[in-house]
Formats: structure tokens, sequence, C-alpha cells
């Protein structure tokens, strides 16, 4: 299942600003995350705004769809998709780690409108996601719960632990995302902590697993598509993806994971973006 | 003759959340021991039995408070304010979440399984987390209350529990309010303020010292957060002389949050601790423990004296 080609262009347009906007604003701020921001970009903005069921006008609807971005790290890329969707204003995104400001280091559930678990202790964010499908089922909510792990994230040994709970509860209604760019803060997933065959470890938990391309939009609304079709079972998206996506001298460097980006390195950026002024 | 506090518990779960569709409950492959399997039984459907996976329930607790649900998360109290801590804190306490974290054999109830299974720091643990409600019940009736109280209550809690039979202090006309202490004896010479098991060891107390011509308050400081500190300044005042008294190290847990609050009002009078000694401890039987380690009525007597001589 594709999208229509409007919506695709959309989508990319989207992906382009966001990318733009973060960037912006983690220069700005001398803080934060880019590497893994960059890389969740299309997942999280198809999503946003091909999948879920959120209105900005009444964040805490009973029935809307969740998200709990379990790599809290990357929330500028989360806030950026938030704003966009209208839970709060574009120009918010400059306080991002300020003091005093809403859009905290790492996603804050009481602090942030759309933001719906508090995350950046990895390990638990799909733990809190199960909790969340298993409570809604008991409503009888036809509504989704999106989690989004990070491929480092899954060294924790509660991500498994989640996985056999997942499978045991039946969580149809759960899918995971695995944000899957190879590297994390100390160096490439294989030099830190090699996990093997990731897709086999899940279906071995008994997931039903899609992989596809995390930076094409078509590929991932199919697959969302598709996980909404499978009953007694939750799904994981595999989407493979590229750390600091966007930016030549960001790609597949954990260098970037979460350093300043400095004057040069922001105009370089900048103009491989599209958005030098 | 009192009830053992996990069976009260257990059922208690079944009067109050049987009825209540937002209370579920988790257990780690504990329920048996912690009673949680009585629910599980009348209500299957909001009852999840995890695995031996702590820090996935602790953290599924968390998701099921954010969609409106109560969750009592079950199992041993050494173990819950240790591997369920990092979720209790990003969730319950930053987040403000209703996770009810259910703490069974609090202090060395668990005797014979030794001090992997005492919990003698989850007092103090738990006490430190913002936003966080502590109540340690020390007999059958206060326990029904407290289970209640966290359903109709949306805060996280820390409610600690006992394996073993506590004797009954109330009767089922007693009211409990939150961030209240009951005096459950009068006396002018010392205040005893405890918690749990050692509410009735303070009683017992009170009968040796009597003799000795010593008459002192018992305060049932059932509720250790939010601690009830015009009480604790009060009985300072009036007695002169404060002893803590908890199943639980003396470093952080009650008699630190009393001794917090004295200071903090500039009411210090002299003042004794009862508690394990900065130390772990070992298999054996409750009450040879108990003598050992610090915490039996004997040892209540003995540190009333100690400080009551120093007025």
């Amino acid at each position: 299942m594709n999208l229509p080609m409007e919506k695709k262009a959309q989508l990319q347009q989207l992906c382009k600003q966001f990318r733009i906007d973060v960037i912006e604003t983690l220069h700005q701020r001398q803080t934060g995350h880019p590497g893994g921001s960059l890389s969740v970009c299309e997942i999280l903005t198809t999503l946003y705004f091909t999948q879920m069921n959120v209105d900005p006008a009444n964040p805490a609807k009973a029935d809307r769809d969740r998200l709990v971005l379990c790599k809290g790290h990357a929330a500028p890329m989360l806030y950026r998709v938030l704003a966009e969707k209208g839970f709060f204003p574009v120009e918010e995104m400059k306080t991002l780690r300020c003091f005093e400001s809403r859009l905290q280091g790492h996603p804050c559930s009481l602090e942030t409108p759309g933001v719906d678990a508090s995350t950046g202790p990895l390990g638990i964010g799909l733990s809190a996601a199960l909790g969340m499908a298993l409570g809604l089922k008991l409503d009888n909510s036809d509504a989704r719960v999106y989690a989004i792990l990070g491929d480092g994230e899954i060294n924790e040994g509660t991500v498994w632990e989640a996985c056999m709970s997942a499978v045991k509860f039946k969580a149809d209604n759960l899918c995971a995302v695995l944000d899957w760019n190879g590297v994390q803060l100390d160096g490439t997933a294989e030099e830190i902590m090699p996990m093997g065959d990731i897709r086999a470890k899940f279906e071995a938990f008994g997931w039903h697993c899609i992989e596809c391309d995390g930076h094409d939009v078509d590929a991932l609304y199919s697959a969302f598509e598709e996980a909404k079709t499978v009953k007694g079972l939750p799904t994981i998206v595999l989407a493979h993806t590229i750390k600091g996506k966007g930016v030549s001298f960001m790609e597949g460097k954990n260098g970037w994971h979460g350093k300043a980006i400095d004057d040069e390195s922001y105009a370089k950026a900048m103009e491989e973006l599209g958005g030098a002024k | 003759m009192g009830k053992a506090i996990r069976d009260v518990y257990g059922d208690a779960l079944v009067k109050f959340g049987k009825d209540n569709k937002n209370v579920v409950v988790l257990d780690a492959d504990l329920s048996g021991s912690t009673k949680s399997a009585v629910f599980g039984k009348a209500c299957p459907e909001r009852f999840f039995n995890v695995g031996i996976a702590e820090a996935n329930m602790t953290a599924m607790a968390g998701g099921l408070a954010s969609v409106g649900k109560i969750p009592f998360v079950n199992t041993f109290a050494s173990f819950l304010a240790t591997i369920g801590l990092l979720s209790a804190r990003a969730l319950g306490s930053y987040s403000k979440l209703p996770i009810k974290m259910v703490g069974a054999y609090g202090g060395m109830s668990d005797a014979y399984d030794g001090p992997s299974h005492h919990a003698l720091e989850d007092i103090a643990v738990m006490r430190s987390l913002p936003n966080f409600k502590v109540f340690v019940p020390c007999d059958a009736t206060e326990t029904e209350w407290v289970v209640k109280n966290a359903i109709e209550d949306a805060s996280p809690m820390y409610l600690r529990l006992s394996r073993d039979v506590f004797p009954d202090i109330y009767s089922e006309n007693d009211v409990f309010e939150e961030g209240k202490g009951k005096i459950v004896r009068e006396g002018k010479d010392a205040t005893v303020i405890a918690c749990g098991l050692m509410v009735g060891h303070a009683l017992k107390a009170a009968e040796e010292l009597t003799k000795e011509g010593i008459e002192i308050r018992v305060v049932d400081m059932f509720c250790i957060k939010p601690l009830d500190k015009e009480l604790v300044v009060r009985c300072a005042k009036e007695t002169g002389a404060i002893i803590s008294a908890e199943e639980h190290s003396i470093i952080g847990g009650l008699g630190g949050a009393v001794a917090e609050a004295l200071c903090a009002a500039g009411a210090q009078v002299p003042m004794g601790f009862v508690g394990t000694n900065d130390t772990h401890g070992e298999c054996g039987p409750y009450a040879k423990l108990q003598e050992k380690y610090g915490f039996d009525p004997a040892a209540v007597v003995r540190k009333v004296k100690e400080t009551v001589a120093a007025k």
C-alpha cells in the first residue's frame, strides 16, 4: 500500500524542513542530540501525519493514539513534529533545554502538550507503552500505541522483558519501531554490544516483524498499515536508518550523538540540507 | 489475635478493587506470596503476572496509570525499592502517575530467606522520591484503610507491608487520615513514634516501662510521607524526649523523617533511634532476628530509658 503522490511529497517536504529546523535549534542552543534526531525524522513524521489519531486542541483526549519516544534523547525531532501538528508554537523550539522551558532535554509528559510519556532513561519505554496498550484494551478502545526504540537501547534487558509480556498479553494494539541506525554513543552497535540477528531475536520472542527503509515514507506508511492488520501479536517495524541522516559528515558517526554543533559544521549542514540563508 | 498482613492485603484488594474497573494488579511471579493472586482469581482480566521481570512490571504500571488505571505493583519490598526504582522515579515520581508500589515482606519478615530478601532501606529510598507518599500500616484494620486510600488518592505511593501477623491495634470504628499520626497510648515521659511491627512492640515496651515508673506516649506514624510534623513537634514539647522505632535501618527512614521535622522546627529534644544499625541481617527465627538486630520490645525499652536519662 503506497501513499498518494501528493501526501508523499508533503511528508518529504516536512522532513526536509524538520531537519533544517532541528539543526538550527541545536546550533542555537549548543546542547542536545543531533544524530538520533535526524535518524528518527521520517519515522515520527509518517506516524504523526498518516497514522496517529491525536488532537492538539485536546491533547488529553482519552481515545487518542499514544507515542512513547523510548529513545528520549531524540526529543528535538519529536518537539518539532508536535509543533507542526499544533501542540505548541514552532517558535517555542527556541526554548529547547532553556531554563524554565516546557521543552525539557528529554520528553516530559507533565510539561509538554502532546508528549505521552516521560522518557530518557533507556529501557523502560517499551514496557510503559505496553502498559498503555493493555489499559486501552481493558477500556475497549481502538487506540494504538507506538513505541520508538533505539538500537543501542535494546542492549537493555528490560526491553526483552517487555517483549515477552507483550506476546503473552496479546498486545496487537502495540506497534514498536526500531530506529536501526547501527550507532550508539560510544561507537557502532557492532563495537559496543553486538546484538546478533536482531530480526530473528524479535521473531523468536513471537513478534510480527516488518523490515523497511526507515527514511522512505512510503515504506514506513505501508509497514504501519500492515501492522494494523496483525491480530493477536505485537508488531515491530525494523526501520533501517542512518544516524545523522541528511548531513554527510554526521552520517554514521557516533561523535555526533550528542555533540554541540560548531559554527562551521552548522554552515555546512545547512547548505547540505538546503536551509542556508 | 491479629492477622497476617499479607492475607489482609490480598482480601482488601478484592474488597475495594473488585468493583472499580480501573484497579489493575501486577505481580512478578510471587503472587502466591504477596497474596495479589487473590485479586487475580477474582478479577483475572485485570491481573497481569509478568513473570520474573520486576523492572518491566513497574514500567508497565506507569503506562497503565497514564491511561487512567490504578495499578498495584507487587513483589517483595527488597526488589521493589531496588529494581523497580527507575520506573518509580521516572514514571511515578517525575510524571506524577498513580503507581501503587506495594512492598510485601517488609523488614526482616521473610526471616528464613535471609538478608537477600530482607528490606531495611526501602522506606528511606521511597520517601526520597518527590510526589511519592509512603505508608507503613501496623495492623489489619489499618492495612485495609491503606489499600482503600491508595485507590481513592491519585498519587504515586509506596505501601510497605509484612509477611507476618501483627496484633490488632484498631477496631473497625477507628478512622484514619493521610498525614495524621495516631496516638495509641498516652504518657508524659517520652514519646515513641513507631510504624508497622514496632507499634505493637512499643505498646509492649510501655507495659514494661510502667513497672519502672516511666510512662510513654506511643504514636502510630503509619503515614511517613507526608509526615505529621505538627504531632511530632507537639510530642517533643509535651513529653521532652522522642524515640523513633522502625523495622528498618536507622538511616533515612521514619527516624530520619522525624529528626528532620524536629530540627526544622527548632524543637530538638533528646532523641533515640530504634532500628537496624547500618547492617544487613541473617536468616533465622523472626523473633531471634528482632532481638539480635535491635527491633524487639526490649530494644524499645532500652532506648527509651537511655533517651529519658538524657533529658
